[in-house]
Parts: C-alpha cells; sequence; structure tokens
C-alpha cells in the first residue's frame, strides 16, 4: 500500500553516477523512487543498494529507452503511482570527432541529449498540467551555454534542451508545475573519467544531487553547480567571438 | 591520462593511468592491459595497490542484499568499511573484525586479509567472508569460500589482488546494542609489564597497546594498554562532529626525534597510572585517526612509511627486546607505535601469526632502509614476517624466508593468472 503522504521521484536514466547520487539524496529525504533506464542489469544493484540504504522507501524500476520516442507515452501510462518530481539525467556526451562526420554517432548523441528526453517530457508535462501539479527537473549542461570546438555536437542538443525547458517552464508557470533547468559545469563521474578535471572546479555527482534537492525546495528556475560556474559561464557567453575563437576551450 | 598516484605513505610516487568501472563488462575492458593491479581508497601505506595501470573500485559500490536475522551482508567490492558502519550502526550490527581506519574498502580489506584489536578473539577479517566473487584477467569469473573453491579462497585472502578482481563478498556482521564501547585504559612501565597485561587480557574482546619506541634503558617498551567491550545499552547512533584537516605537507624539520619524545612524554604521563575506566564512541575507539583528513602530510612531501612485523609467540619477549633496542638506539622511530597480542592465523598470504606485533612509523629519511634491512634480518631470524600491506622495500629474499605458504601462492597465481597479466610495484618487486 503507498502511504499517501510519501510522494515519489521518477529518475530518468537511473544509471548514471549522477543518478545515483540523485536517488540517494530524493530517498534520504523520505521519498520513494521510480528508476527508469534501458538496462535493467545495470539498475539491479542501484536498486538493492538503494534499498538497503534507505529501508523506508519503495524503489521500484521501469524499462525506458529515451531514443524509442513512440513508446514514451506507454511507459508513462504504465507508471504506478505517478511521479510528484520527474528528474531527467539523461545525458550522453558522445565522440565530438566522430559526430562531426558519422550520422549515426551525431544522431545518438542529439537524440539522447535533446530530441528523447523532449519528447517524454512532453508526455510527463500534459500530465502534470491537467493534474495541476508536479514538478519537472532537467539536467541540461554548461555545455549548452555556448558552443565550443571541443563538444559542440553534444552541447548544441544541451542548449537546444535548456531552451525546452525554459519554454516548458513558462507554459507551465501559471499552471502549478515547475520546471527546474539544472546546468553542471564538470563533474567527477564515468562521463568524464580519463579527462584532466581541474579539481577546484569540479564537482561531486553528491554535491550536484545536494544542490538539486535544494534547489526543488526553493523552487528555483535555473541553478548553476558548482554555483560559480554562473559566472563562468557568463564571462565565456559574452567573449566577442572575434576572441573566442581564437581560445583552445 | 596518467596523474601521479601514492599509497597513504606518500612514497613512491607513480605516473598512473587510473580506470574505473561499475560492472563486470565494464571491468572485463579494463583487464585487457599487462602490469594492471585493483586499487580502492589507497589506504594501504606502501606500494601494494600502485601500478602504472590501476583499475578503481571506487564506482563499484553498491550494497546487494542484508539479512537482519542472520548479520549477512553482500556488497560490492568499493564499498568502504566507514559505508557499513554508517548504513548499519544505527541499526544495531558492526564489523566482524576492523583495521585502524574505516577508510577502507571491501576488496583492499579482503586483499590484505586487515586485522583489529580483536584478533586473539576473532581472527582476521576473512574469517568472517562467507564467500567472495572473483573475476580473472581472463574475464571469467568465480564463486569461492572456505567450501566452494577453497584453493581460490585462500589464495585471495590476503592475496594483494594478485589471484584476480574481487567483484563482491558476503560479510557477517556482529550485532551490538550501543555505538559505544567500555575502555579500560592502563599504563605499563615496561615491555615485560605490557606482555603480561596483553596475556591477562585475553578474555576482553578488544585490545591493544600504544607503545613508546625512544625511550630506552629501564623504561624500554613502556606502553599504554587499551582494551575494550561494546557496551550494552545506549545509543546507537553517534552525534555528528567536525573534521581536523591537515591542510599542507608539514616541512621536514617539524618532526624530529624531540618533538616526538616531547610528544611521548606528554601522551604517556597523560595516562593513568592506575587502571582508569571509560565510554567511549566507537569512531574515537577504533579510528581516532579518521578524524584528522590527511594526517599522512604531518610527515612531510618525503612521505614515510610504516613498519610492521610479527614475531612467534616463543620468540616474542628476546626479539621484541633486541628489536626495540636497535630501534630506540636509531633514534628514528616515531610516535605512532602500535603492540598488539595476535591468536592464531589461517592462511597462506595472511600476515598475523600468534605472537606480538609491532608497527610503527618512520619518515622516508636518509639511512632509513638500512635499518630497515636490518630489522628484516632480525625479524626473519626470529620466524617472523612483515605486512605486506605496510611495506615498501622489503627484499624478495625477505619475503621468501618469512612467508611459509608462498610457494602454494605463486602455483595458484599461475593458475588464476597466467602470464601475470595482473602486478603491482609491489609484486614486481617482491617477484609474485
Amino acid at each position: 500500500m503507498k502511504d499517501k503522504n510519501r510522494k515519489t521521484a521518477l529518475i530518468i536514466g537511473a544509471g548514471s553516477d549522477m543518478a545515483v547520487s540523485i536517488a540517494k539524496e530524493y530517498a534520504g529525504n523520505g521519498y520513494d523512487l521510480i528508476l527508469a533506464a534501458r538496462d535493467m542489469g545495470a539498475i539491479d544493484p542501484i536498486a538493492s543498494d538503494l534499498a538497503i540504504r534507505h529501508p523506508g522507501a519503495e524503489i521500484r524500476k521501469a524499462a525506458l529507452d529515451v531514443l524509442k520516442m513512440e513508446t514514451h507515452r506507454g511507459f508513462y501510462e504504465g507508471l504506478d503511482p505517478k511521479p510528484d518530481v520527474a528528474i531527467c539525467v539523461v545525458g550522453y556526451l558522445g565522440d565530438q570527432e566522430l559526430a562531426q562526420s558519422d550520422s549515426g554517432e551525431f544522431r545518438k548523441i542529439t537524440d539522447t541529449n535533446y530530441t528523447g528526453c523532449a519528447s517524454l517530457l512532453n508526455v510527463i508535462a500534459g500530465e502534470f498540467e491537467r493534474r495541476g501539479s508536479g514538478t519537472i527537473i532537467g539536467v541540461s549542461s554548461v555545455a549548452g551555454d555556448r558552443g565550443r570546438k571541443s563538444n559542440y555536437v553534444y552541447g548544441s542538443a544541451k542548449a537546444a534542451f535548456t531552451s525546452y525547458l525554459s519554454g516548458l517552464r513558462h507554459r507551465l508557470a501559471d499552471k502549478g508545475v515547475r520546471v527546474i533547468t539544472v546546468k553542471p559545469g564538470f563533474v567527477n563521474t564515468r562521463m568524464t573519467e580519463g579527462m584532466d578535471l581541474p579539481p577546484a572546479l569540479t564537482a561531486s555527482p553528491e554535491e550536484v544531487a545536494r544542490d538539486i534537492f535544494k534547489a526543488h525546495r526553493r523552487a528555483c528556475d535555473v541553478i548553476y553547480t558548482k554555483w560559480f560556474w554562473r559566472y563562468i559561464m557568463l564571462i565565456i557567453r559574452h567573449l566577442p567571438e572575434r576572441i573566442f575563437k581564437k581560445t583552445s576551450l | 591520462m596518467t596523474r601521479p598516484l601514492s599509497g597513504w605513505g606518500k612514497y613512491p610516487v607513480v605516473e598512473s593511468e587510473v580506470l574505473g568501472f561499475s560492472s563486470e563488462t565494464e571491468l572485463r575492458e579494463r583487464l585487457g592491459v599487462h602490469g594492471v593491479i585493483a586499487q580502492g581508497l589507497l589506504r594501504s601505506y606502501g606500494d601494494s595497490a600502485l601500478s602504472e595501470h590501476a583499475i578503481t573500485s571506487l564506482r563499484f559500490n553498491r550494497f546487494l542484499s542484508f539479512d537482519p536475522a542472520t548479520g549477512l551482508l553482500s556488497c560490492e567490492s568499493g564499498v568502504s568499511l566507514s559505508d557499513m558502519l554508517d548504513v548499519f550502526v544505527p541499526r544495531g550490527w558492526f564489523l566482524p573484525v576492523t583495521p585502524g581506519t574505516k577508510f577502507v574498502t571491501l576488496g583492499g580489506a579482503i586483499a590484505s586479509d586487515v586485522h583489529g584489536k580483536n584478533h586473539h578473539r576473532s581472527g582476521s577479517f576473512c574469517s568472517h567472508i562467507e564467500s567472495m566473487d572473483v573475476m580473472f584477467p581472463s574475464g571469467q569469473v568465480q564463486t569461492c569460500s572456505p567450501s566452494e573453491n577453497p584453493e581460490l579462497f585462500r589464495a585471495t585472502c590476503g592475496g594483494m589482488g594478485l589471484t584476480g578482481v574481487i567483484l563482491r563478498a558476503t560479510l557477517r556482521l556482529v550485532p551490538i546494542e550501543s555505538a559505544y564501547i567500555d575502555q579500560e585504559t592502563i599504563r605499563a612501565r615496561d615491555l615485560s609489564h605490557i606482555m603480561e597485561l596483553f596475556e591477562s587480557s585475553t578474555g576482553w574482546t578488544y585490545s591493544v597497546a600504544w607503545i613508546d619506541c625512544l625511550t630506552s634503558g629501564k623504561s624500554l617498551g613502556r606502553s599504554i594498554m587499551m582494551r575494550g567491550e561494546h557496551a550494552s545499552g545506549g545509543s546507537l547512533t553517534l552525534p555528528g562532529r567536525r573534521k581536523l584537516n591537515v591542510p599542507i605537507n608539514f616541512p621536514g624539520f617539524v618532526l624530529n626525534s624531540l618533538s616526538i619524545r616531547a610528544f611521548n612524554m606528554l601522551y604517556y604521563a597523560k595516562a593513568p597510572s592506575q587502571a582508569s575506566k571509560g565510554v567511549v564512541d566507537y569512531d574515537s575507539f577504533f579510528y581516532p585517526l579518521d578524524s584528522v583528513n590527511n594526517w599522512n602530510r604531518i610527515y612531510g612531501a618525503r612521505g614515510f612509511t610504516q613498519y610492521q612485523f610479527v614475531l612467534p609467540l616463543n620468540a616474542s619477549k628476546e626479539g621484541m627486546e633486541k628489536i626495540l633496542k636497535r630501534i630506540t638506539a636509531s633514534g628514528m622511530g616515531s610516535f605512532l607505535a602500535v603492540l598488539k597480542l595476535f591468536g592464531p592465523q589461517e592462511g597462506l598470504m595472511s600476515f598475523p601469526m600468534e605472537g606480538y606485533t609491532l608497527a610503527l612509523d618512520f619518515p622516508i629519511r636518509r639511512g632509513l632502509f638500512e635499518l630497515l634491512d636490518e630489522l628484516d634480518r632480525m625479524v626473519v631470524d626470529y620466524g617472523g614476517r612483515l605486512y605486506l600491506t605496510k611495506d615498501v622495500r622489503m627484499s624478495a629474499a625477505t619475503l621468501r624466508s618469512s612467508y611459509k605458504g608462498l610457494n602454494e601462492f605463486l602455483s595458484l597465481r599461475e593458475k588464476y593468472d597466467p602470464g601475470g597479466r595482473l602486478s603491482s610495484l609491489q609484486s614486481r618487486r617482491l617477484e609474485i
């Protein structure tokens, strides 16, 4: 039996390091969880871990392929209970150089980071709107704030996702539904393994998760994590192209 | 990308490429390289978890199952003991065996077959492992336990990660009623006194002594014994507390024999001359140094090594006295010297044996390794051995003449890892 007072968080793309930290943060704050991901085998140990750490929380698993947009409606209709908050943590950095010439990789990056996520959030936003409540949290990236040569395919997909979330927030602002955009800078995860990241600028997935929960509680619109990325990106966005072109960012 | 990496002793430093895994498939891909070793939280002091290529288990860190009826806990190898304590102490369960830091992974604790203050009663860490899964360099996974594939189990317990990568293990937790320990502290005037105290304390669950390695003469071996029992009743949760941090490496001149001597004198004088009782939380009792982040920086940028040996019981008195005399004469010893009486121990490569063990820190400096070579010879002559998890410099010959199970271990290693794809700086130095 579902305890009526408990809230449920849907974690979309639950297999990533960042998603696991977010799941722990929400379970630790009294939420039940629905873990949605494509690779159920990878989700099993994550679900057992969460269930052992948080014996009070209900942990459910749901199979979802973000790239199969025709399945999104059926996926969401199958969820019971419906979530109070949907957190989209899907992300695929991909291989920038490959994506410059290979349409398959290009598509995988844009569909995973933008089209697939937006398609699913369309469905969720519709139900939240009818219900007149709910929170949608989209994890985008600072890479979407300005395209740069090292990852602009990923960056442009994230830019589209950021725009989408902004529009969704606008649409739902007076419908009782909140939309929060999260823009992490460098985060120490499997996605960035082997990259030479400056430690002072790099967040742990746990820090990102804490920032997200805080933003949810405080009903923020757009957050950067770590917080100072807002100012780093402010500067980077305002660099004149003439100068930006010559940087090695 | 490589980055400079070292163990807890900050010596040596090796340029290392470290890759992680969160699934068996991912680990299989990582095992393709030659000369690779698994590592966890890098709390081993020396070079046993170091190599140019390393695989970190820190992302493979999930609890898999827990049975509150039996205390059996299964988890992936990258789960830390600290994580287990955080989750299970409030529910009334404790680690069956714990080393002096909780910042070690399950995999590391097995590979080192770590011991704790209750060795005389409970044996080493691996005696509380029900079963485990190991991935060989070939990518094949095998489950082992004392009854299933017992040879693999024996060789992996204390096997320094050289039989394969430990994936998962099931550990038997022990029930507790309180997060607190009833502690008794007693001052011992010299070596014979502390040994008497150990021998009369075997009924206690936990016993350990801090020993002064700078004072010679009549007071040689003066010590402070701490023994404890899990308290009955009381809270299962601890109040939160702030951690201290050592922000930078101390310059070398801060620690010299004078400052250490002064510290030892104060520490000894602080302890009451008569037995004194108290109640302390488990963190203060088991992990006093964990409350200071990066305490290893006090030894400066050149790093340090911890020398830990054990002598068989019948040679302990004579041997310990002779070795202590040599250490005090050198003036190189440091504040952290710990004495403990082990109980009997099974195992191929596990360090403990019935007898006394002494562990002490030495800052790396000129002349140190010559002294340690000399100590090695004494330890081997008395039938003792050194702890691989602390070691950074012993010779292959010393290892061969002190670990009786070595030949059997080597033939098993050849079976599980033909061609020796797994290796650490230590295993290459020790030719294992």
